[in-house]
């Protein structure tokens, strides 16, 4: 077995971990934001697994509650990014910008060792940071990005500060391709590539769905790459579940003077084939009667039978 | 007394010269809002936004999470009105440290309905870990960038550029939180704010020359409101309140006095000098101001209807009024009254 072997097969029994823990807690909580998960797992696990250049943890391994908002309690902005370890020259920083993916995020913390696995029985629950749609207070977030196409934006501010300083390190943006329906996404841009911030790396997950059903159907974005490079980034497309590929595309883009964009195309069911019959209506999944339920149930005894 | 010329322009790259945190972010109203000085000075910590306000506020958001202090510079509507979200989510919510300067307060810009900030007061006092100021004369503008050195969370600044009056003595800063008290009495007592300001000082001296005894406070905090300077001088006024400001009569100046009268029961007659509850024209500021009774004769007129009285105050009258320096009154002059 070669070396690069060994590490995509590392990752991907990561992203399939994280998979598994979502449709567990989708079926315990009766419905959860299961296909962004399938959808963005073999991303998320890339970058922390493979990609990200980040220092241990400096968080509790179960999250403590909700401390207070910033400015009133006393508590601190951006105290999720404690779980991506320090910050400051030399690190990777990731910001996330479609909160709705938190869970996506929590269990990723899990399996790459950064949270305790049982933290997530916290999810949505009174009291708890694990919101089911995360702010900068929840594990694994610096930004509070549920309200979309902010991140982008802030990411610029973040990574135009470590330019000054002439730190070293990128400024990691995980986005969803309907924010890219957001006119701030190309205000954001625009000023990017204006302004010659390439220490920024956006990487998009293209799963062309959003609420009402397919991004196709509800607002057309593509030629995505075509729109992104006519704005001065420079755009490279990719297979959402080739982990090599998004790694490659990461690390061997040359992108002097611009912003770099990853769009990574990807599959809303990966992993779930069962949820290819409810496209394209997946924004969040909850079944319909017992019957389904137990068919997902058996579907994930089968699976953990399989992983162990 | 003295008018003054681009007192932000000067004072700004003054004040920034050995804080190199400072920067300048520019909405591309770089001349219109008094920074070409700091772009000339500084060029390394002016930032170029372009006309993108909602990339400006959350970018503002970015660098101050990095231990930078941006200064937003644009008109007051353009910081407010589109990037609301932005302003919120990016820099509100995580209370950081980012200046909102805002030019051209309420009615008092060359533009239209468009540029005219007259609601910005309602939307923002709302907004948690916000503090609001608004500026009255030179000597406010001097002091303002000092006071928001202490303030860790965001500041909106309702600011003033071109031809300032220096209304106050230089010496005489501006303090968070702390009205200007500006005449004591005990008739009605009168809360201006910014421009507003230099017209009741047409009209308070001939007040009293009528035997109406009237304190007269310039107000430069709206968020936090609750100075005791205020409250004490809204609890003596025998006849009633009066309240005057460049901004509608929802949610700003007035809804505030309303809010501590009402907190503090004080069962007297509150009159609230603003733009009634309707979007504005185009026009000059003076013809404006004359129209939506803003000016010296608008209060007249409100002092008249308070007292159920006729001043016989003309604009003769108050043409003829030289505003002289108005040196605040001391603590200990006041306990003396």
């Amino acid at each position: 077995m070669s070396g690069a072997d060994s590490w995509e097969k590392q990752v991907a029994a990561i992203a399939d971990n994280v998979r598994r823990r979502v449709l567990e807690l989708t079926i315990e909580k009766k419905g959860c934001y299961l296909s962004q998960t399938l959808s963005s797992a073999d991303i998320l696990a890339t970058l922390y697994a493979k990609v990200l250049r980040l220092g241990p943890s400096q968080a509790p391994m179960i999250p403590p509650r909700f401390p207070g908002v910033p400015g009133q309690a006393g508590a601190e902005y951006g105290f999720g990014a404690a779980y991506n370890g320090p910050q400051g020259d030399g690190f990777d920083r990731l910001l996330i910008s479609p909160a709705h993916y938190a869970v996506a995020i929590y269990a990723t913390l899990i399996e790459v060792g950064r949270m305790a696995p049982e933290s997530l029985s916290l999810f949505n629950t009174d009291g708890s940071t694990l919101e089911m749609i995360g702010a900068e207070h929840s594990p694994g977030f610096e930004l509070t990005t549920g309200s979309f196409g902010q991140a982008i934006s802030q990411a610029g501010g973040i990574a135009m500060a470590r330019k000054r300083r002439n730190e070293k390190g990128r400024v990691f943006v995980f986005m969803s391709d309907g924010e890219l329906e957001e006119g701030q996404t190309w205000e954001a841009i625009q000023a990017l590539a204006f302004h010659k911030i390439d220490n920024v790396v956006v990487v998009v997950d293209v799963n062309g769905q959003q609420v009402d059903g397919l991004t196709k159907e509800v607002m057309n974005i593509e030629p995505i790459d075509a729109r992104i490079e006519g704005f001065g980034g420079i755009a490279v497309r990719v297979d959402g579940h080739n982990l090599g590929e998004i790694e490659s595309a990461i690390n061997n883009t040359s992108h002097d003077g611009r912003p770099l964009f990853v769009l990574a195309y990807t599959n809303t069911a990966q992993g779930v084939p069962l949820l290819d019959e409810r496209k394209p209506h997946l924004h969040y999944v909850r079944f319909a009667d017992e019957t389904e339920e137990a068919t997902y149930k058996q579907f994930l005894a089968d699976w953990e039978r399989r992983a162990s | 007394m003295d008018v003054v010329n681009k007192v932000h322009e000067h004072n700004l790259v003054a004040w920034a010269k050995d804080r190199p945190d400072v920067l300048v972010l520019s909405g591309d109203l770089t001349g219109s809002t008094e920074i070409s000085l700091f772009k000339q000075t500084y060029p390394d910590r002016f930032i170029s936004m372009g006309m993108a306000e909602q990339n400006m506020l959350s970018w503002a958001g970015g660098l101050a999470r990095e231990g930078f202090v941006p200064f937003l510079h644009t008109f007051a509507v353009f910081l407010y009105r589109r990037p609301l979200d932005q302003l919120q989510m990016s820099v509100c919510y995580p209370n950081l440290p980012v200046r909102l300067v805002g030019f051209l307060p309420g009615i008092s810009t060359p533009g239209g309905v468009t540029h005219q900030a007259i609601e910005d007061l309602s939307v923002l006092r709302g907004v948690p870990n916000l503090t609001i100021l608004e500026v009255g004369d030179a000597t406010d503008v001097e002091s303002v960038l000092d006071i928001t050195e202490d303030l860790p969370g965001p500041v909106y600044l309702r600011m003033l550029r071109g031809e300032i009056p220096r209304l106050f003595p230089k010496s005489e800063r501006l303090q968070l939180n702390r009205a200007r008290v500006l005449s004591a009495g005990s008739d009605i007592t009168l809360l201006s704010t910014g421009l507003c300001t230099e017209e009741a000082l047409r009209v308070t001296g001939l007040l009293s020359a009528r035997g109406v005894s009237i304190s007269h406070l310039h107000i430069t905090t709206l968020k936090p409101f609750s100075d005791p300077t205020v409250l004490s001088a809204l609890a003596k006024a025998k006849q009633g309140v009066i309240t005057m400001e460049n901004h509608s009569t929802i949610g700003g100046l007035g809804t505030c006095t309303a809010e501590m009268m009402a907190e503090a029961g004080i069962g007297k007659p509150l009159m609230r000098v603003g733009i009634e509850d309707t979007y504005c024209q185009g026009a000059s500021f003076p013809y404006l101001m004359r129209k939506h009774g803003l000016d010296a004769l608008g209060l007249v007129s409100a002092v008249e209807q308070l007292l159920d009285t006729k001043l016989a105050i003309s604009e003769a009258d108050l043409d003829a009024v030289r505003i002289e320096q108005a040196a605040s009154l001391s603590a200990e002059q006041l306990e003396a009254l």
